[in-house]
């Protein structure tokens, strides 16, 4: 057996062009979650909303559903959801929240909390 | 229209419970068993998305790339587990290919840290995913799928030498189509997370 580091050329991660954001407001995460506003829609083609954006609020009719549930469920790629549900929440049709209120992603209970609500999945 | 059919949005939706989602890769390489270990702690039917790889993939320098933008998808696996006070783990089975850089960075965005699935008779296959995870920064623990046919004549030591792992980085073997096993091994990932934060103020 032969170790890994021989011969594999890293790429160091600031030539990746990864995680820019190109819009102004901040990128919809994977795991943002979004609520429909339940307002009326408002009908016909002038309303301007792509058949794609309907069916996902018609999706968000059911309940919240973060953005990769919404793909999954609309088969769509995340990258055309995230423009979908943006035109949605400029219209006040949807609104979106982050996966995790900031001030939880840190807090040192979460993964404590994590491990025992695992723990308890355990079948014995 | 009276009725919509309902049946495939059945428990997708996000309880109202939900407060804090949080989200663990499940990485490796192809017939690894990552969808194989989501499968067997999701609550949900794993869900998949279709991304587009050449948007992603696209750089500069490759103008090919560029050129048959939006040809190639993969399609990413996730399940989600609900747990007591609001929090909902989701997992990722994640490729760990060089070429999917891109759409790695962006899963991996956020992510507590992930569990590296190695298969033992080809671990040279998980080198590109193990330098992912490194460059991506996420905390890892490493979880050989226990193959029927897998050797058995390499020690600890031999294993965490060949993968380059540091000391602290948890190894631990895993059957993959085992509820109880896989999360065990998500466990192993969860308490070196802990260890890597000691609670302060305390
Ligand atoms: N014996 C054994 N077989 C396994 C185990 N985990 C997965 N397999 C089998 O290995 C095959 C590949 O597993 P998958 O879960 O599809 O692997 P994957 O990593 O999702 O593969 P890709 O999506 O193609 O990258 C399947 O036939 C599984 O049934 C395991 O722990 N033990
Ligand atoms: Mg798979």
């Amino acid at each position: 057996m032969t170790g890994r580091r021989a011969g594999r050329p890293l790429v160091p991660a600031y030539l990746s062009t990864g995680g820019v954001t190109r819009s102004s407001r901040p990128q919809l995460e994977r795991l943002s979650v979004l609520t429909g506003s339940r307002l009326p829609v408002p009908a016909g083609p002038s309303a301007g909303l792509p058949a794609a954006a309907l069916s996902l609020l018609d999706a968000l009719d059911g309940g919240s559903l973060t953005v990769v549930e919404a793909a999954a469920l609309l088969r769509l790629p995340v990258s055309a959801v995230r423009v979908l549900a943006a035109d949605l929440i400029d219209r006040d049709l949807a609104s979106a929240r982050a996966p995790i209120p900031p001030a939880r992603r840190f807090d040192p209970d979460l993964l404590k909390r994590v491990a025992d609500g695992l723990r308890a999945l355990k079948h014995h | 229209m009276a009725s919509a059919p309902s049946s495939t949005t059945d428990g997708i939706h996000l309880p109202d419970t939900a407060r804090d989602l949080v989200k663990i890769l499940v990485a490796g390489p192809f017939g690894v068993g990552k969808t194989t270990l989501i499968d067997s702690v999701s609550e949900i039917r794993p869900l998949h998305t279709e991304e587009l790889l050449s948007e992603a993939s696209a750089q500069v320098d490759d103008l090919d790339g560029v050129r048959e933008k939006s040809t190639t998808t993969v399609a990413i696996d996730f399940g989600r587990i609900s747990l007591p006070g609001g929090i909902v783990l989701y997992l990722f089975g994640t490729p760990g290919q060089e070429r999917f850089r891109s759409l790695w960075e962006d899963i991996a965005y956020g992510a507590l840290g992930a569990l590296v699935l190695v298969d033992s008779r080809r671990i040279d296959a998980s080198f590109d995913v193990l330098g992912l995870v490194e460059e991506t920064g996420l905390p890892y623990a490493v979880a050989f799928n226990a193959f029927p046919d897998a050797p058995d004549h390499h020690t600890d030591a031999q294993l965490r030498a060949a993968l380059d792992l540091e000391p602290g980085t948890p190894m631990v073997t895993c059957d993959a189509r085992d509820a109880n096993a896989s999360i065990d091994a998500l466990l192993a990932l969860v308490h070196h997370l802990i260890d890597r934060h000691p609670p302060e103020h305390r």
